[in-house]
């Protein structure tokens, strides 16, 4: 097993910078609506004092869960020691950092003084959840980097093993903080529940599988490399499996919200009266998110590969869904100060307020998931990153 | 500065205070009152009492006050400017009786904004005055996800003609200071001057720890409520008469 | 390049810096109170060297102690500094070629103080500031 040979992206240089210079074009642009952000203030997006935060946290938070589970498939190998994932380890890895990345990005630049970030890695209030995930985040960077330099030394087999236990108990923990940020707003119906913890490590486990899926097909079709030895169809039917947890969850969280007699208002207007936010909900995140791909793959896992991308963008497309559901919903519907009255005010007190991203804050969230793309383009064109596959189809052992 | 000089000019100005603004301003005060050179202490905790029976619907005498004493301003979108006090009216929906009363940070001793800020830019001063460090705050926006009154602003826009002792920026949080830079001088926040000059008299503001303060013992004799009770954040804002 | 070029170099830069501080120091002009006035709230010299210090020491006392000393305050700063114009109204004291900005555009120090903070004094305000610093009171702090 440890004779398995990589490769770097094997493409003609042409098609390598046109590639580049397209992400690399997305990437500015979303660079300069930042910078147009910025100067004008935040009054040019669609979020304001009732929805304080807006589509570049559904792309940040997105990309967080990604990013943890993209590391799934590394996992597999060193820690579950399922070794006809070991050839995967590689890109799994590099695909955690280079989403991470990418949502940090969009993270910092939609802060409202993104020149005091030093000040935000040098000033921390420890009883602060987000204080903590800067931790996380910049530890899992610099986890998963080790682990990394580890798989590409053959010697360093034993280390791998513990590094790889290391990140996997680390991204754990960072989806756990990730969810916390919601978990612990006891001020909003809508987010106070321990459940939102769990429920994003769930997440984060079948949006990170789902997008490795698309990355290693995408680069596996880009350099003419057979996708065999059955790793497709296993990590399928497993992601059937995360999105029956996600499905589980979630339905669990809007029942036990349901009986908690406070929260009753907030359930049924994303349950039923939201009206486009309860499409999203019912549509995107339940059928289009989670029934119909969990069925594709535990149907279909084995049959063409169109079949396995179509499911792991729906259940990507679902993420986003889901991801705006909890984090737009829960600011749209009002806090509710004094129960048993009416409450009105020019402050919008009692009324369902409304949220339209402007196109500065989407071309933002898109620039980050360019520079993902960016960070994978360079990665896999400078570093043997990808396997020479040519596993036999039911083993999965790879030959040399 | 030595230390009688020092006196001189903090009673001169008190006394500047007294015969133009407060009808009410009590002497007992100029007892308590800090020197300018002296930390806030943690024996005071500022608080206010709010009598819902007094305040009037449609008025908004507070609200006003308070914008020009800040310099706040609007830019005609509703949705994103800066609100650090606001009326509120409600209805019961049993009963169909009706209050008026303003909503401000309620300056709680457990503020959930402190909990989740991630710089320590939110903080609580040793008085219970919970402010915003414009210096380290970042502009990230928890705060006003975690607050439950809805009490905070975000500075969506660059401003200009700030008042001097109230800076104010672009890509900062903030919210009611009760006036600190009033309080510290032994001046009422300005919401509660102009509701006693408006001739309301709803708002009542002082020490919640000195057992002699109007506002504690009305405390003592009221029954009085805080905003969302159930999530024990002990606030130094209290409503009487909902 | 040899070492002695070098050092030349920036013998020559450090003086450079120095004629620029002087023509800043020329720009205690004008019609500002300082202009009147002989000294700084400190030294001359310590306070080029030093003010930024002062002011950050001074803005965490006051926001997070409540100590409100007029000393080291930039209230206090802007309305001794800022200069009046013919008509009588103040300057913003981060205009071009005023006393905080025509300093740092010559060190090229850019700050965002004035973001927030008002860049001039504003006379409906003193009574809440008190009284401003006088001379006398600079004398009983020395
Ligand atoms: C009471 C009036 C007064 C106040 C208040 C005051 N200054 Fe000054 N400042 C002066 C005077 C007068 C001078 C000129 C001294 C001299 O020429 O030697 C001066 C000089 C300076 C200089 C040196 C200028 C140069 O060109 O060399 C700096 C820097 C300075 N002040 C900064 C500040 C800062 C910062 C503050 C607030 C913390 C402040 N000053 C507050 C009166 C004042
Ligand atoms: C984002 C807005 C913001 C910016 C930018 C800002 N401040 Fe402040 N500053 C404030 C606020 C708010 C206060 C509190 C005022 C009060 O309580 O009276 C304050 C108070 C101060 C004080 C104490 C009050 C006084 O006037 O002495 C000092 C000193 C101060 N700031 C210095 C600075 C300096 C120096 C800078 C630039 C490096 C700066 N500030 C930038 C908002 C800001
Ligand atoms: C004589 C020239 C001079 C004058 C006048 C002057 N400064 Fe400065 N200032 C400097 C220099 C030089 C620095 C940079 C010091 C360094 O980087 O170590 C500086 C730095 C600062 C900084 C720190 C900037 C940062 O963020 O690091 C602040 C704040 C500041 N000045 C405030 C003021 C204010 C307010 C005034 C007007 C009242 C003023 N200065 C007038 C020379 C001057």
């Amino acid at each position: 097993m440890d004779r398995i040979r990589y490769t770097t992206l094997s493409v003609s240089a042409q098609f390598y910078w046109v590639l580049l210079i397209a992400l690399g074009a997305v990437l500015f642009i979303g660079l300069l609506a930042a910078h147009y952000m910025e100067q004008q203030g935040h009054w040019v997006t669609g979020m304001s004092n009732q929805v304080v935060w807006g589509i570049p946290h559904v792309f940040a938070i997105f990309l967080i869960l990604a990013a943890s589970g993209a590391l799934n498939v590394a996992s597999l190998h060193s820690v579950f020691k399922i070794d006809s994932y070991k050839p995967l380890a590689r890109l799994s890895g590099l695909l955690a950092i280079a989403l991470l990345t990418g949502g940090l990005l969009i993270l910092v630049l939609d802060l409202g003084r993104p020149d005091r970030l030093i000040v935000a890695m040098t000033t921390y209030n420890f009883k602060s959840i987000f204080a903590w995930n800067i931790f996380l985040y910049t530890g899992f960077v610099l986890v998963t980097v080790v682990y990394l330099c580890l798989l590409f030394q053959p010697r360093m087999s034993g280390l791998v093993r513990t590094a790889g236990l290391f990140a996997f108990v680390w991204r754990f923990v960072l989806t756990t903080g990730t969810g916390s940020i919601f978990g612990f707003l006891v001020a909003r119906d809508a987010y106070d529940a321990a459940i939102m913890a769990p429920l994003f490590v769930a997440h984060s486990l079948s949006l990170g599988t789902s997008v490795f899926l698309l990355t290693a097909i995408w680069v596996f079709r880009l350099m003419r490399q057979p996708l065999s030895g059955g790793w497709l169809a296993k990590l399928g039917r497993l992601n059937g499996v995360f999105i029956a947890v996600v499905l589980y969850l979630i339905a669990v969280q809007h029942l036990t919200n349901i009986y908690v007699a406070q929260h009753g208002d907030i359930e049924r207007f994303i349950l039923l009266e939201g009206g486009l936010l309860t499409v999203v909900f019912w549509a995107g995140q339940v059928l289009l998110g989670g029934l119909i791909p969990m069925t594709m793959f535990f149907t279909g896992a084995g049959g063409p590969v169109w079949r396995i991308v179509m499911a792991a963008a729906l259940v990507a497309l679902g993420g986003f869904a889901q991801l705006y559901v909890i984090i737009i919903g829960g600011q749209v519907f009002p806090l509710d100060l004094f129960p048993g009255m009416q409450e009105s005010s020019v402050f919008f007190d009692g009324v369902i307020t409304s949220y339209r991203p402007s196109i500065a804050e989407l071309l933002l969230g898109i620039g980050g998931i360019a520079l993902a793309m960016v960070v994978i383009t360079v990665a896999i064109r400078v570093l043997p990153f990808v396997p020479l596959m040519d596993m036999s189809p039911d083993t999965g052992k790879t030959k040399r | 500065m030595n230390r009688v000089r020092r006196t001189f000019f903090t009673q001169a100005a008190a006394g500047v205070a007294i015969l133009s603004l407060a009808p009410g301003f009590r002497l007992v005060e100029l007892a308590v009152g800090k020197s300018d050179d002296e930390p806030v202490s943690p024996s005071v905790r500022w608080g206010m009492l709010v009598d819902t029976s007094k305040c009037a619907q449609g008025c908004t005498a507070c609200v006003e006050a308070c914008n020009e004493e800040h310099g706040l301003y609007g830019f005609g979108r509703a949705e994103s400017d800066a609100q650090w006090i606001r009326k509120m009216e409600l209805r019961d929906e049993q009963t169909g009786k009706t209050h008026s009363l303003p909503m401000l940070c309620q300056h709680c001793a457990d503020p959930p904004c402190v909990d989740v800020c991630p710089t320590g830019a939110s903080f609580v001063r040793d008085d219970g005055i919970v402010l915003v460090d414009k210096h380290i705050c970042i502009g990230c926006r928890y705060c006003m996800l975690a607050c439950p009154y809805k009490a905070r602003s975000f500075i969506h826009e660059e401003l200009n003609n700030q008042r001097p002792h109230a800076p104010r920026g672009k890509g900062t949080v903030e919210s009611c200071t009760f006036c600190v830079h009033r309080v510290d001088k032994d001046l009422t926040p300005a919401c509660v001057e102009a509701c006693s000059a408006a001739g309301h008299g709803a708002l009542i503001f002082g020490d919640l720890n000195d057992q002699r303060d109007p506002v504690a013992q009305k405390l003592r004799d009221l029954p009085s409520t805080q905003v969302r009770d159930d999530l024990k954040l002990n606030t130094a804002v209290r409503y009487y008469g909902i | 390049m040899s070492s002695t070029a070098c050092s030349r170099l920036i013998a020559c830069l450090i003086l450079t810096l120095f004629i620029w501080l002087e023509q800043a120091g020329a720009q205690i002009s004008g019609n500002s109170r300082a202009a009147e006035l002989e000294q700084c709230v400190e030294p001359t010299a310590l306070m080029r060297k030093s003010h930024m210090d002062f002011l950050k020491h001074q803005r965490d006392l006051t926001v997070h102690q409540g100590i409100r000393t007029r000393k080291h305050s930039l209230l206090e700063c802007i309305a001794c500094h800022a200069e009046k114009a013919a008509n009588g109204e103040f300057i913003a004291i981060n205009a071009q070629g005023q006393f905080c900005q025509g300093c740092h555009a010559a060190v090229a120090v850019s700050m965002d103080c004035f973001q927030c903070h008002a860049a001039r004094p504003e006379p409906s305000a003193m009574l809440t500031n008190h009284i401003s610093i006088t001379t006398a009171d600079l004398d009983s702090a020395r």
